[in-house]
């Protein structure tokens, strides 16, 4: 018999419904195994149990008919340390908001309290989501949990590193060029980036603002489908989010794909793709086209030029987006006499390799002589990228490609920039073209967990989670959890 | 030499960063691998296409002029390193 | 012979607009208030928070564009200025670079009946920065300094000229006429002394002749129409006298001193400044409507010009009256308002021009803030006309009326102003001065025509203005 922590959202409401299980019940088994594992998983930067067993408390209070009506009642969760909670620490994984109490909350969480999950804490990511390792976390990097020795992918790594190590049941990330989708593929869980503007960015602690979006990490498409009706719709606080209707997504979940067009780029197959992955892929196309679909290659001729695009683009917001921490209204302010020296002192001590790295590339980027042949030179093969998006989608329903070129890797195995960039050449064209994609697990490579993503329109991810939920169904690799217990004696 | 030991200077210099001789060095030399990468970019020519302002085909989001709830003075300077008599407070300028 | 210089002169005019609230955020626009108190974690910069554009602010600039005979643009868009500075709490300004809203207008200004259109090179949209409070007495010596945010985010307008202008005169007329032109529109309060209406100029100079323009200095600090003219006529003498001298003029920023009446360096550094402009991407661009253009122009109130067409026509006011009367729209809806109740224009006129502004000059006030009313102005004239008071003693009655507010009538009688044009009682006095000034008498008869007025004022002195001066005329042309 699984533990309570190790079910899903839907399994865990048909108990909590029914009344078989409290909330309390659930969440104390959460904050066991956080206690058993996180010392060495190092998932999260902050915890809240006792606020989360007084929520528990409060919503068992209220009955379980009443519970039943909230889509996620009494399910515990955990949040990026990147979207803010109004008196609860939000660090960004940075020095410089080691000690930062927002005074307000970010549109997730109250989207999320209003649905009755309930918050266990603030999880680890790469120093403000610049990284696809959260190995630049300032703090401590956070292991895989399928092998403590590797990493778990990033930015939202602490994110998926919960999930997958049962720690919570679900978590929310963001994903500005593959954040969400790559650890979600190094750890084996679904991951969903959705369409620049469903989701509200309001309180998320920006890295790139024209990239960022906001999504789930879930244990299976149900779920994702789940989290996502109830964190989806527009807000006026972020003037890019988009009044679209929110479809119930659950009601995409259908086993069958029967003539969905789905396009395979080429380009995605690129030299840099371990070829154990790429059999994999291949042999997901032919389990789809089981499933009914039509499966046929595809080209998107831009590809190559995206990852310089999206590096010049999101460095060039970043450097501009990151300017407002600087000592004077909040975060972390070095000593010094004078003004100058102190905003030189807090930004250089406060701000880790990485994001300075990027903050400098970004302004050079921008910096007066450089503009026209960087940033907007950038900015017109994003117009390009696009181009090559709305052309295949004139054909196809759906595009399919691996999420990351290879498996999670060692710590410290990437030290140069430019590979661990390249770790994101599937999944950061889609930012720059605003385009939503989910990221389900297709099998192992010697018992770690590979990735395949699917692309959509614009405001298709009802399309996104029928694929993702007919190619789940037929497998069993969803259903299998690392190995964490000896590990953690 | 895409970009010099000066630039990455004066890059640091204009966001308020200092780096340290061997930091300035380790930048150079890894912000030029960055942008040779970049350089392939300029195989295409893009005289013809329109940089792309915004990824949506959004335009004129705007709210009402309408005074809203904002926060009180000591939720605002809860966070200030330093404040004085309701004030942010900052050492002086040079 | 010395050169012949020409100066070369443009206007950066920032003005705030009196929206109710903030362009990014909904906190009050509010003047004053207690530091940081309306403020929200938008305007504070904290982390996670987005900008979300105030529609009315997006109107007042169209209709500025509007007056100011701009070109509206279509796409426009906000672009980020990234500088440093502990007033600007996300240190980029959310600004508008290369897609302002309006560009390519003029405004006409007249000097001495002159006509001259000075160029609009655009108008754009932007927020303010907070407000620095320094500890000591200058920011040099400030031991520390604070920072109040409730500045931060007030929507901005800023209206470029061209370097149209060629003279200091030049330069302080525009910036009224603008000043006028933004009150009539009713977008802005225009007070430079809160900091609502701000000027920077341009200045350079060249050899007459000469179409290459000349190394350009900014100035900065002026707080009124008089320190902008002071100080960009002391800018010409200086960059003449170092011209002349074989000086160099360095392109810079110069602070004015009110106090020595001298422009001062602030800094050179403008090398260093790379305010790396990109697209705001938390913010959709606009898509102007040309059908919300045409009804804002519908609804355009009556601008100055039209105002002093109007005032030349239908008052028959001569050119100079009808320049002046509408150059603040409340002084020409004062005047307009007077003259309703008293229709003869050139009278209230010259009472507004005259008297009236001259009392409010005096006390440095806006005919806003004056205490004499429309109806109490055109009560006055009436008591004129029905002789209760004479031209003269209305004079005193108006300043009574504008020191304390009450109304004609009342002065009149509390303090016994009443004309007086009993013929029996001015007998005696007229009688009194005849028999005093023999010798003026004499001169009279003698010929001398201006002796009369020596008698008329004595008459009145000894009634304390108070005889009517047409009976005391009267009265002495029969004695004599």
């Amino acid at each position: 018999m699984a533990k309570l922590n190790q079910l899903t959202i839907h399994a865990l409401r048909d108990l909590l419904d029914s009344g078989q299980v409290s909330p309390t019940e659930v969440l104390d088994a959460c904050l066991k195994r956080i206690e058993q594992v996180d010392p060495q998983v190092k998932a999260f930067i902050t915890l809240i149990p006792e606020a989360a067993r007084a929520r528990a408390k409060q919503l068992e209070d209220l009955g379980k008919d009443k519970l039943a009506t909230h889509s996620l009642a009494g399910i515990p969760f955990a949040l990026k340390d990147n979207l803010c909670t109004k008196g609860i620490l939000t660090t960004c994984a940075s020095r410089m908001l080691a000690n930062f109490i927002p005074p307000y909350d970010s549109a997730m969480v109250e989207k999320l309290e209003a649905a009755c999950a309930i918050t266990i804490g603030k999880a680890n990511l790469d120093e403000f989501s610049m990284g696809s390792s959260t190995e630049t976390s300032s703090f401590f990097p956070t292991a895989n949990p399928w092998d403590l020795e590797r990493v778990p992918g990033g930015s939202s790594g602490g994110s998926a590193a919960a999930v997958a190590a049962d720690e919570v049941i679900f978590a929310l990330g963001s994903d500005a060029g593959g954040s969400l989708r790559i650890p979600a593929a190094f750890c084996g869980l679904v991951g969903m980036k959705p369409t620049y503007g469903r989701v509200s960015r309001y309180g998320l602690i920006s890295y790139a603002p024209s990239l960022d979006q906001i999504g789930p990490l879930t244990k299976d498409v149900t779920d994702c489908a789940l989290v996502l009706n109830t964190i989806a719709g527009h807000d006026a606080r972020d003037a890019n989010s988009v009044p679209v209707e929110v479809p119930d997504y659950t009601s995409f979940l259908k086993e069958d794909l029967q003539g969905l067009r789905i396009g395979v780029p080429r380009e995605y197959f690129f030299p840099g793709l371990d070829p154990r992955v790429k059999e994999l892929v291949q042999k997901a196309l032919l389990r789809l086209e089981e499933l009914g679909a039509i499966c046929e290659e595809v080209s998107l001729p831009h590809t190559e030029y995206a990852l310089p695009v999206y590096h010049l683009i999101s460095t060039a917001e970043a450097s501009s987006t990151l300017a407002r921490y600087d000592g004077v209204n909040y975060g972390y302010r070095a000593a010094a006499d004078d003004l100058d020296t102190m905003l030189q002192k807090t930004r250089t001590e406060a701000f880790g390799p990485e994001v300075k790295r990027r903050i400098i590339l970004g302004t050079y980027a921008l910096s007066s002589g450089c503009y026209d042949a960087y940033y907007l030179k950038a900015q017109k093969v994003r117009t390009l990228i696009k181009q090559d998006f709305d052309q295949a989608f004139a054909q196809y329903d759906l595009l399919v490609s691996p999420t990351a070129p290879g498996v999670a890797f060692s710590f410290g195995e990437k030290e140069d920039p430019l590979s661990m960039y390249l770790l994101d050449f599937c999944t950061n064209p889609l930012n720059l073209a605003g385009l939503p994609g989910i990221s389900i697990p297709c099998g192992f490579i010697q018992k770690m967990p590979v990735g395949l993503q699917f692309i959509g329109r614009p405001f298709s991810e009802g399309t996104l989670l029928q694929a993702a939920y007919a190619y789940e169904q037929s497998t069993e690799w969803h259903r299998q959890k690392p190995d964490l217990d000896n590990d953690c004696i | 030499m895409i970009i010099s030991h000066e630039q990455v200077e004066t890059m640091a210099f204009l966001n308020q960063i200092e780096l340290s001789a061997e930091e300035k060095e380790q930048y150079t030399a890894q912000l030029n691998v960055i942008l040779k990468y970049a350089r392939i970019l300029e195989q295409l020519d893009t005289s013809q296409v329109a940089p792309m302002i915004h990824v949506l085909p959004l335009y004129n989001v705007w709210r009402e002029d309408e005074v809203g709830v904002g926060l009180d003075r000591e939720q605002a300077l809860q966070n200030a390193p330093e404040s004085e008599e309701g004030y942010f407070k900052v050492p002086r300028i040079l | 012979m010395a050169t012949d210089y020409e100066a070369v002169i443009g206007l950066e005019v920032h003005v705030e607009l009196k929206t109710k609230s903030k362009i990014f955020c909904s906190c009050p626009t509010t003047f004053g208030g207690e530091s940081n108190t309306h403020v929200c974690p938008g305007c504070l910069g904290l982390p996670g928070v987005l900008p979300v554009l105030n529609r009315k602010v997006v109107e007042y600039a169209i209709k500025a564009g509007l007056a100011l005979n701009c070109e509206i643009a279509e796409f426009t868009k906000f672009d980020r200025k990234n500088y440093h500075y502990p007033d600007l709490p996300k240190n980029y300004q959310l600004s508008q670079f290369d897609l302002p809203i309006c560009q390519q207008g003029y405004l006409e200004i007249e000097i001495n009946d002159n006509q001259k259109k000075i160029g609009i090179n655009r108008i754009h949209m932007e927020e303010d920065a907070g407000k620095l409070v320094h500890q000591g007495d200058n920011i040099a010596r400030a031991e520390y300094s604070l920072v109040d945010c409730n500045r931060s985010s007030v929507p901005l307008l800023e209206i470029v000229s061209e370097p149209d202008m060629r003279s200091a005169e030049e330069a302080r007329v525009y910036l009224e006429k603008l000043k006028a032109i933004l009150e009539y529109l009713d977008i802005s309060d225009c007070k430079m002394e809160e900091g609502s209406l701000r000027c920077d100029a341009n200045v350079s100079i060249r050899p007459r002749g000469q179409r290459t323009l000349g190394t350009k200095t900014e100035i900065k600090n002026m707080n009124s129409f008089r320190s902008l003219q002071r100080a960009v006529e002391y800018e010409i003498e200086r960059q003449i006298d170092a011209k002349e001298a074989g000086e160099p003029i360095v392109q810079e920023t110069r602070g004015w001193d009110e106090v020595t009446g001298v422009t001062l360096s602030m800094r050179s550094k403008e090398e260093a400044d790379d305010y790396r402009y990109f697209p705001e991407p938390d913010l959709p661009p606009l898509r102007i409507d040309r059908a919300w253009v045409e009804e804002l122009q519908q609804q355009q109130p009556e601008l100055p010009a039209a105002r002093k067409e109007r005032f030349i026509q239908d008052y028959g006011l001569p050119n100079y009256d009808a320049e002046i009367l509408t150059n603040s729209r409340a002084l020409a809806d004062f005047y307009e308002a007077s003259c309703s109740l008293y229709p003869n224009p050139k009278v209230v006129s010259n009472w507004v021009m005259g008297e009236l502004l001259h009392l409010l000059n005096a006390e440095n006030l806006e005919i806003t803030q004056s205490r004499v009313t429309p109806e109490r102005l055109a009560e006055m004239l009436q008591l004129i006309d029905k002789g209760t008071i004479s031209g003269k003693l209305a004079k005193t009655v108006l300043e009574e009326m504008f020191k304390t507010g009450q109304p004609p009538q009342a002065i009149v009688q509390a303090k016994g102003l009443v004309q007086i044009t009993d013929e029996s009682a001015l007998t005696i006095v007229v009688d009194q001065v005849l028999e005093a000034n023999p010798k003026v008498v004499e001169d009279y008869r003698k010929g001398k025509g201006k002796a009369l007025g020596f008698l008329v004022g004595q008459v009145m002195k000894q009634t304390r203005g108070q005889a009517s001066p047409e009976v005391v005329n009267r009265l002495l042309k029969t004695r004599l």
